[in-house]
C-alpha cells in the first residue's frame, strides 16, 4: 500500500490556504493565518497572558480534581451495585444532552462571582461523562471477577480498588478524557459569560474591543492547548488498553 | 422487575429531593434572591407563557435551534458519505474528526460575531458547527457497519451507486444514522442556548442572563424550566423513536 504520510499536512496546508483567501475577501475583519500566529507567538511571551491563562489553569486544576476524584468515586461506588446503577442511569444521560450554561446563574447566586463559582460550574460539566463513562465499564466487567473476589472475601472496598477499578481501566481513562475536554469547556464559558479573570474573559474583552487579531490568536492558542492535552490522555488511553491483560 | 423497582426508586428520591427544595425555601431556610420554590418555578414558567411576553425569544430560539439541527444532519451526511467514498481523505481526516470535540468550538463564538454579526446567522453557524460532526461520525460508523454480503447483492443486482446508497446502505445503518440525529439535535441546543446566554439580541438564553443580571430570580428560574422542559421532551421523544428502531430491527 502506498504510503499516504503527508496527507495530514496537505490537508493542514489545504486549511490554512482557505484561511488566507477568506481574509483577503472579507477585506481586514478576518486577520490572515501568519498575523494570527505572530500575535499568538508575542502573547505567548507577554506577561498579562500568563496572568489570564494562570487563572484558568487554577479554575481547571481544581475543576479537574473535583471531576477525576468525585465522578471515580460516585462512578464506581453506583457501577458496583447494579441496583443503584439502574436507578441513576436513566438521571445522568439527559444530563449530558441539557445546556448546562443555563445553570450558571443559579451557581452565581449561589457562591458570588468569585473563582470558586467558575470551578464549581466546570466541574458540574465534566463530573457526569466520567460517571457515565465510570459506571458503564464497571458494569461491563465479567461476573467471573466479582465471583472471584467474594470467594476470596474480599470487602466492598477492596473488591472496587483492586478487581473492579483496575479492569475497567481502559473506559475510565476514556471518561477522564472526555471529562477533561467538557470540563475546559466549562471553565471558558463560566470566564466568558461573568468571571474575575481567565482566557475567556480576556477572549471577551477582545471581543467587545472588536480586536479581532487578539480573538483569533487566543483562540488558536486555546485550540493548540485543548488538541495537545487530548493527544496527551488519547496517548495513555491507549496504553492502558494495551497493558491490559 | 428489577427495572420496574428501580423506576420507582428514582422517581421517589426525584420526589423527595423536590419536596425537600420547596420546604426549605418555603420556611425561609434558603435566601429567595438565590433560589425559589419549585412550585413557585412552574408557576413563573406558566406566567411567562401565558402572558405571551416571551413568545418571540422561545420563537427565536425554537427557530434557530430547527434550522441548526436541520444544517448538522444534512451537511454532516453529506460529508460522512463524501468521506466514506474517499478513503484517503478520511484518513487523512480521522485525527481531526476523533480530536473535534476535545476543542472548545465554543470559543469560534466572537470570531463568528465579528464576521457575521449579532444575530441568527452567529447563532445557527455556531449551532451547526456543535452538531455536524457528531453527524459526520455516526454516518461514517453506519456505512462502516453495513454487512459486505448486502453491498454484493446490490452489485448482483446491478444497482446503481446513488440508489444503493440510498436504499440499501442508508436502511442497513438508519440505527446509526438516528443516533447520529440524536446527538446533533442535543449539540445545536448547546450551542445556541450557548451563544445566546454569552452574547445575543434574543432567545431564551438571552432571557435566563437577562433575568440574572436584572435580580429577577422568579423570571430566571421560570425560563429555566421551560428551557429545561423542553429539552427534556425532544430527548424523550428521540429516544423513544430510537428505542422503536431497535425493536424493529430485533436488537
Amino acid at each position: 500500500m502506498k504510503s499516504h504520510r503527508f496527507d495530514m499536512v496537505y490537508l493542514i496546508v489545504g486549511s490554512l490556504a482557505a484561511w488566507e483567501v477568506t481574509s483577503l475577501l472579507v477585506g481586514g475583519t478576518l486577520t490572515p493565518p501568519l498575523e494570527t500566529l505572530a500575535r499568538a507567538g508575542s502573547l505567548v511571551v507577554s506577561k498579562p497572558f500568563w496572568i489570564q491563562a494562570e487563572a484558568t489553569a487554577h479554575t481547571l486544576f481544581f475543576a479537574c480534581a473535583i471531576v477525576f476524584g468525585g465522578g471515580l468515586a460516585a462512578g464506581s461506588l453506583i457501577g458496583s451495585s447494579r441496583l443503584a446503577s439502574d436507578v441513576v442511569e436513566p438521571i445522568l444521560t439527559p444530563m449530558y444532552a441539557i445546556p448546562k450554561i443555563a445553570l450558571y446563574p443559579i451557581i452565581l447566586l449561589i457562591f458570588g462571582l468569585s473563582p470558586l463559582a467558575t470551578i464549581v460550574f466546570a466541574a458540574i460539566h465534566g463530573i457526569f461523562p466520567v460517571m457515565i463513562f465510570t459506571i458503564a465499564g464497571l458494569r461491563k466487567i465479567k461476573p467471573i471477577y466479582v465471583h472471584t473476589a467474594r470467594v476470596m472475601r474480599l470487602t466492598r472496598f477492596r473488591t472496587i480498588v483492586s478487581v473492579l477499578l483496575p479492569a475497567a481501566l481502559p473506559e475510565i481513562v476514556a471518561g477522564l478524557r472526555v471529562g477533561f475536554a467538557t470540563t475546559l469547556f466549562g471553565a471558558l464559558i463560566a470566564e466568558l459569560f461573568a468571571s474575575t479573570g481567565g482566557l475567556g474573559f480576556m477572549l471577551i474583552r477582545a471581543t467587545d474591543n472588536h480586536n479581532m487579531t487578539d480573538v483569533m490568536a487566543i483562540t488558536v492558542l486555546l485550540f493548540v492547548f485543548a488538541i495537545l492535552a487530548n493527544s496527551l490522555i488519547s496517548r495513555l488511553e491507549v496504553h492502558v488498553r494495551h497493558s491490559k491483560l | 422487575m428489577a427495572r420496574r423497582g428501580a423506576f420507582w426508586i428514582r422517581t421517589g428520591l426525584i420526589l423527595v429531593a423536590l419536596a425537600g427544595l420547596e420546604i426549605a425555601c418555603r420556611t425561609g431556610q434558603l435566601s429567595r434572591l438565590s433560589v425559589i420554590a419549585p412550585s413557585e418555578m412552574v408557576e413563573s414558567a406558566w406566567k411567562i407563557l401565558a402572558s405571551g411576553q416571551a413568545t418571540p425569544d422561545l420563537l427565536f430560539s425554537l427557530k434557530n435551534t430547527a434550522l441548526a439541527a436541520t444544517i448538522s444532519i444534512f451537511v454532516g451526511f453529506a460529508l460522512g458519505v463524501a468521506l466514506h467514498f474517499l478513503p484517503r481523505l478520511r484518513q487523512a481526516s480521522d485525527p481531526m474528526l476523533a480530536a473535534y470535540y476535545a476543542v472548545p468550538t465554543f470559543v469560534l463564538y466572537p470570531v463568528l460575531i465579528i464576521l457575521f454579526g449579532l444575530g441568527s446567522a452567529s447563532l445557527v453557524i455556531l449551532g451547526s458547527l456543535f452538531g455536524v460532526v457528531s453527524m459526520v461520525v455516526s454516518t461514517l460508523i453506519g456505512l462502516d457497519s453495513v454487512s459486505p454480503a448486502l453491498r454484493d447483492t446490490a452489485v448482483a443486482m446491478r444497482i446503481g451507486p446513488v440508489r444503493s446508497l440510498f436504499f440499501i446502505e442508508v436502511p442497513a445503518a438508519s440505527l446509526h444514522l438516528v443516533g447520529g440525529v440524536k446527538l446533533a439535535i442535543a449539540y445545536s441546543i448547546i450551542g445556541i442556548v450557548a451563544g445566546e446566554f454569552i452574547l445575543s439580541t434574543n432567545g431564551i438564553g438571552k432571557q435566563i442572563a437577562f433575568a440574572y443580571n436584572d435580580f429577577n430570580t422568579p423570571a430566571m428560574y421560570g425560563f429555566l424550566v421551560l428551557l429545561l422542559s423542553f429539552v427534556i421532551i425532544v430527548n424523550l421523544a428521540l429516544q423513544k423513536f430510537e428505542n422503536s428502531m431497535h425493536a424493529r430491527w430485533g436488537i
